[in-house]
């Protein structure tokens, strides 16, 4: 699926939540127990983002032309996010990442988690995501 | 729970109090505002916020400075607050009480002077494992610079000081005791009275961090007698970037200036400067004048209630969201001791103290979650944060029922 498509899916997904935060959240916590580990090898400093208070672990690989993703965090919200982030991103080509604009995350409205003041991690996560397939772009 | 039950204060009291804060009339994610975050910053009542405003709309000039009018009222203004600051903690003179921008600016200038001449290398500074970063770091970067050494009070396993452990610490090198009356991550009280009898048989300068004291209960400088006392006017009802610097008397000449400047002299050549008597000697530029004026309305604010009922009232608070909280198999508490002021720190067993503050923000209740600048003790806890719930005087235990009780949906949200 292309990443404008899984991004509808998860709008829907949302939708059906209306304005009831507390079944969001109980979604985006669900979606965070069920995200696949990053490999226990992978959880290093080096793929270690910090964000002030909770923090994420990011590996990317790089296989036919696609970047595959896999990621953690210590909080299970900001995990949930990082489970979004990977299904939007992962599997997809390099120049698709690098222009993707990620506004499913305002539509479900939880825009709130990625400004700067969050301190979680996750806009560097994204900007990490990018830069990683910046570099395959070219390959 | 009944309104003013045990020693709270009773609902009319709080309710005269909660109109007081125009803040309280906000909305936040569709709820009243519940704000348990009073350890960072307190809020602020109409009394101090209009002392401010007046004082920049009929007021404003500098001080020491002019013969005008304008420039005498606001050179007594600031005086008077000085004066109200020092009754406050029951100084008889107000010279020993010099404005700084807040409890950090105090350290430096306290770390910073006594480093500069009366410590030499291998003197040591003792400190307490729960110290605030502002309560280390000055002495770090001095100890470093001057071959001091650092020594830690540890923590028993209820958090709470290991008195007998401190007494093994002190040497004839240790020069310096400098700790927090009050934790501003776990609450505890720390016994002074102890630590100062052992300070005294060797002659160490005692330095107390009054930031999270000074908002929840009567100080008595003269009678608890450090050499130097520091706090900040934003957690007791007043505004930012005001503070306090006690000194006892001997050190308005003899603690070496860190910071120097404009306004502090008597005769200034380009060989030599005599400097002014007093506070005014640690005071160089022009001083946050509207903030010492708001400094001391937040004093006044703070008296018209009573010190005495402030803790009493906020003790009561404390003690009933510990009681609670210990109800729940999933919480942990930690510094569980009754000996607390206005601060309780736990983390629900197995989340992240993010989710949880993250969630009960979305409840409109605003608590303080990670290491409340206490890296130290965080790793000695080996947590890599806590939820914290500090209170204040307009907080009432209808807000501590309903924290719990969304508390407990946030333990099966995250569980
Ligand atoms: C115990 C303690 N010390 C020092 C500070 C620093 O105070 P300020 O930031 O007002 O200088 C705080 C405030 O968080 C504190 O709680």
């Amino acid at each position: 699926m292309q990443i404008r498509e899984i991004e509808e899916e998860i709008i829907s997904e949302f939708e059906l939540f209306g304005d009831d935060w507390e079944q969001k959240y109980e979604h985006l916590i669900d979606l965070g127990k069920s995200l696949p580990l990053i490999e226990p090898g992978y959880k290093t400093d080096v793929n270690l983002i910090k964000g002030c208070q909770s923090r994420v672990w990011m590996h990317s690989d790089f296989k036919e032309g696609k970047m595959i993703f896999t990621a953690d965090s210590d909080a299970i919200i900001t995990k949930g996010m990082v489970a979004l982030l990977v299904r939007v991103l992962s599997h997809q080509e390099p120049v698709a990442i690098v222009n993707a604009r990620l506004e499913f995350i305002d539509q479900i409205g939880l825009k709130e988690h990625l400004s700067p003041t969050r301190a979680n991690g996750l806009v560097s996560m994204i900007n990490r995501m990018k830069q990683e397939a910046l570099q395959h772009l070219s390959k | 729970m009944e309104k003013g039950k045990g020693n709270t204060l009773d609902g009319p009291a709080i309710q005269r109090i909660r109109n007081d804060f125009p803040i309280f009339k906000k909305v936040i994610n569709g709820q009243s505002l519940v704000y348990f975050d009073n350890g960072a910053t307190v809020q602020k009542p109409l009394q101090v916020i209009q002392a401010i405003e007046n004082y920049y709309y009929q007021s404003n000039a500098n001080i020491h400075r002019g013969v005008h009018t304008l420039s005498r009222e606001a050179t007594e203004l600031y005086e008077t607050a000085r004066n109200t600051v020092a009754a406050h903690f029951n100084v008889a003179n107000p010279q020993q009480c010099v404005f700084t921008s807040g409890t950090t600016e105090g350290i430096n200038l306290i770390a910073g002077g006594l480093s500069k001449a009366i410590l030499r290398s291998g003197d040591e500074i003792i400190l307490t494992a729960y110290e605030h970063h502002s309560n280390i770091l000055p002495w770090q970067l001095h100890a470093q610079e001057r071959g001091l050494k650092l020594k830690v009070i540890p923590l028993k396993s209820d958090q709470s000081l290991d008195i007998a452990a401190a007494m093994t610490l002190f040497t004839d090198r240790t020069k310096v005791l400098a700790v927090a009356h009050v934790s501003n991550t776990l609450g505890l009280i720390t016994d002074l009275q102890a630590l100062f009898k052992i300070a005294q048989q060797y002659n160490v300068i005692t330095v107390v961090d009054g930031a999270q004291s000074s908002p929840h209960m009567p100080v008595n400088l003269p009678e608890l007698d450090p050499d130097f006392f520091v706090c900040s006017a934003h957690k007791m009802y007043g505004p930012t970037g005001i503070g306090l610097l006690y000194m006892k008397e001997k050190w308005l000449t003899e603690l070496p200036l860190f910071k120097t400047g404009g306004g502090t002299i008597k005769t200034v050549t380009f060989e030599h400067t005599e400097y002014a008597e007093g506070a005014l000697r640690f005071e160089p530029g022009t001083p946050h004048i509207s903030g010492a004026v708001g400094f001391a309305a937040a004093i006044d604010y703070m008296n018209s209630i009573d010190m005495s009922a402030i803790y009493k009232h906020e003790s009561e608070l404390v003690r009933y969201a510990q009681t609670r909280l210990l109800e729940l198999p999933e919480v942990e508490v930690y510094g569980q001791s009754e000996h607390k002021a206005g601060v309780i720190s736990f983390n629900v067993k197995g989340a992240h103290p993010f989710d949880v503050g993250t969630l009960l923000d979305k409840y409109g209740i605003a608590v303080r979650t990670g290491h409340h600048c206490t890296q130290p003790l965080m790793q000695l806890l080996g947590v890599q944060g806590t939820v914290r719930a500090s209170f204040a005087i307009y907080n009432t235990l209808e807000e501590v029922e309903y924290f719990i009780e969304k508390l407990k949906r946030v333990i099966t949200l995250v569980s």
